[in-house]
């Protein structure tokens, strides 16, 4: 394989990665209205679970069980779902904003625990050499990419596809129900506090599982890879995509993530060495403006939510 | 111990300066915005830089490590801390008023901030700076308790802000028309309050509160682009103690927080302090998530 096409492999393994995590936040965004701002805790808390369970064993430390792949990636989004319970059992009685408050702080702490509980999480050098999954089945590093592209994009089409029956269930129409009117959906015998707890922790779940997925690719977890801006990234994909609409939260995470290398790759080459952390904050600036005005101007995103009326309504 | 106690009070004042003006955004204006903490960091940075164009034209005055022109610097801060408020409502906040869902313009808050720290990191860089390069000696006032004199203006400062705020709230046409707003918005309406300029001052007096509380931080420990970042949790919790919309409560709630920061280092490691804020607003969303002060029909159950 050329460069470019090693290189192609290996955005759209993160980009695909990435489109999970935007699935799962679709699902609490775009079709409850929650707002998660948080999104990177619950992503660290899957890649890290995952890193603990598979990792080998490490002198004077917790962890280390050495377990299969596919268990770690389950136990990571496991642990992310009850992470998710944690906060979602504190707020979602309560008024919408709390949610966003205490999801933020989640984030916040679990960034601190990474960075902070050697013993579990390797602070600050983080979990290295981890095994990545049938490495030895194959010859070259670029076969085992293209491998892993497989591996991902068929996990994202299955995630996909069980989204899209989910939400055209009776009870993603009831989820769509909570989120328009609360009222009205309460005097249908649903339970809204209940629903948006099963939406919030199924969405939880999707992004931890993708943590699981990304750490079995890169091989190591470090808290550089869960930095608080990639909530906004993940946000952007969604909200320039099109949330209430699967398809565009693929299309936004591919999107917004080759934008953002992209923009990443023109700055280290046009911008001199001593103005590099100033072109960071450009790039930054440049995902705030995108969600912002997409929010003012574009607020059905690329691909917006399809209109649905009930088949009784009949013409009009 | 004692020491400690001092420096969560130091901290807690500056958070709940921090959290009054939260805590009124949120109850008149009816939404978490999470760029508030943004208007700290941009308040403490604007000082910066009005004390860097004004020049040093006067001695510190007394102990302290400050004169006259921090304090000119902190009026100007204020001032265009208040304008960019006004301008972000203008921009994103009102446009977005009315939105199916409501949550939409918490979130465009969000963006925001990350808005506002990225361009204060743009403009001043992400070192850490310091308003003077003064060395204070510290008073020894208690045995075992030794406080700088930066810190006793700060606590002052902040005691006298409080008080004139609650007069302000209690005695005048427009603190009346403010916490009538809060209270029963449609009434207010009826009763002929003009909510365009209640909200406007809002705005105002939000901001001018985090430029203070901006400067008294960046007085007291440094400044940073993200001062804004690291308070926001802290003003959270303090203003969900104190009951959404209660001023006294936020007070309360911003020292109660800032006591609890300084005194977890007794219990766990210091590394996980920022944690606290986080634990306390757990145990109050579970325990009494309508605070300490609040009403029911104002924050808590839906």
């Amino acid at each position: 394989m050329t460069g470019f096409a090693a290189y192609l492999v290996f955005f759209l393994i993160i980009a695909l990665t990435y489109s999970i995590v935007v699935m799962g936040l679709n699902l609490q965004w775009g079709f409850t209205g929650l707002f998660n701002a948080g999104v990177v805790g619950f992503f660290a808390v899957g890649a890290y679970g995952t890193a603990v369970l598979i990792g080998p064993e490490r002198a004077g430390a917790i962890g280390g069980f050495g377990l299969p792949f596919p268990i770690g990636v389950l136990g990571g989004a496991a642990l992310a779902a009850l992470a998710a319970l944690i906060v979602g059992l504190a707020t979602l009685r309560l008024r919408e904003e709390y949610l966003a408050i205490a999801t933020f702080g989640i984030a916040i702490s679990i960034q601190l625990i990474a960075l902070n509980f050697e013993a579990l999480t390797g602070g600050a050098m983080g979990l290295i050499s981890l095994p990545r999954p049938m490495l030895d089945v194959f010859s070259s590093p670029a076969h085992y990419n293209l491998f892993y592209l497989g591996v991902v994009a068929i996990l994202a089409l299955v995630v996909y596809l069980a989204l899209e029956r989910a939400v055209t269930s009776p009870w993603g129409r009831v989820l769509k129900a909570v989120r328009e009117d609360e009222t009205a959906a309460r005097s249908l015998g649903k339970n809204p506090v209940l629903i948006r707890l099963q939406s919030f922790v199924l969405g939880c779940t999707l992004i931890g599982f993708a943590g699981g997925l990304y750490v079995g690719f890169i091989g190591y977890v470090s808290p550089l890879d869960f930095l608080p801006i990639l909530t906004f990234q993940i946000w952007a994909m969604l909200i320039v995509g099109g949330s209430g609409n699967n398809r565009g939260a693929i299309a936004g995470a591919i999107g917004v993530w080759g934008l953002w290398t992209m923009s990443g790759l023109l700055i280290s080459q046009v911008l001199p060495v001593q103005f590099q952390s100033q072109g960071g904050a450009i790039q930054v600036i440049l995902i705030g403006l995108l969600i912002v005005l997409t929010l003012l101007f574009r607020p059905r995103g690329l691909i917006g939510e399809r209109e649905t009326v009930s088949k009784h309504a009949g013409p009009r | 111990m004692l020491q400690a106690l001092a420096d969560g009070i130091l901290t807690g004042s500056i958070i709940a300066l921090g959290a009054i003006g939260l805590t009124l955004t949120m109850g008149i204006l009816r939404f978490a915005n999470f760029a508030h903490a943004e208007m700290i960091t941009w308040g403490a940075y604007m000082a910066l830089g009005a004390l860097a164009l004004m020049g040093p034209f006067m001695a510190p005055l007394g102990a302290l490590s400050f004169g006259l022109p921090l304090i000119i610097a902190m009026v100007i801060a204020a001032v265009l801390t208040s304008l960019l408020a006004l301008m972000i409502d203008h921009l994103v906040f009102r446009p977005l008023h009315g939105r199916p869902n409501d949550m939409t313009i918490v979130f465009s808050s969000f963006g925001v901030s990350l808005l506002v720290r990225m361009v204060v990191l743009l403009i001043f860089g992400g070192s850490a700076q310091y308003y003077s390069n003064t060395l204070q000696i510290a008073v020894p006032v208690a045995p075992g308790l030794r406080i700088l004199p930066d810190q006793l203006f700060v606590l002052g400062f902040t005691i006298v802000t409080v008080i004139s705020l609650h007069f302000f709230l209690q005695r005048t046409r427009l603190g009346l028309a403010m916490r009538a707003l809060a209270e029963n918005p449609t009434l207010a309406r009826v009763n002929g309050i003009d909510t365009r300029v209640v909200i406007r001052w809002t705005w105002v007096i939000g901001a001018s509160l985090a430029a203070v509380a901006g400067v008294l931080y960046g007085l007291t420990v440094q400044l940073r682009p993200e001062i804004g970042f690291h308070l926001l949790l802290p003003l959270f919790a303090a203003v969900i103690i104190g009951g959404v919309g209660n001023v006294f409560g936020a007070v309360v709630g911003g020292l109660i927080v800032g006591l609890a920061e300084s005194l977890s280092v007794f219990i766990i490691p210091p590394s996980y302090k920022l944690a606290v804020p986080f634990i306390i607003l757990l145990i109050v969303l579970y325990v009494r998530p309508t605070g300490i002060f609040g009403s029911a029909h104002h924050a808590g159950a839906k």
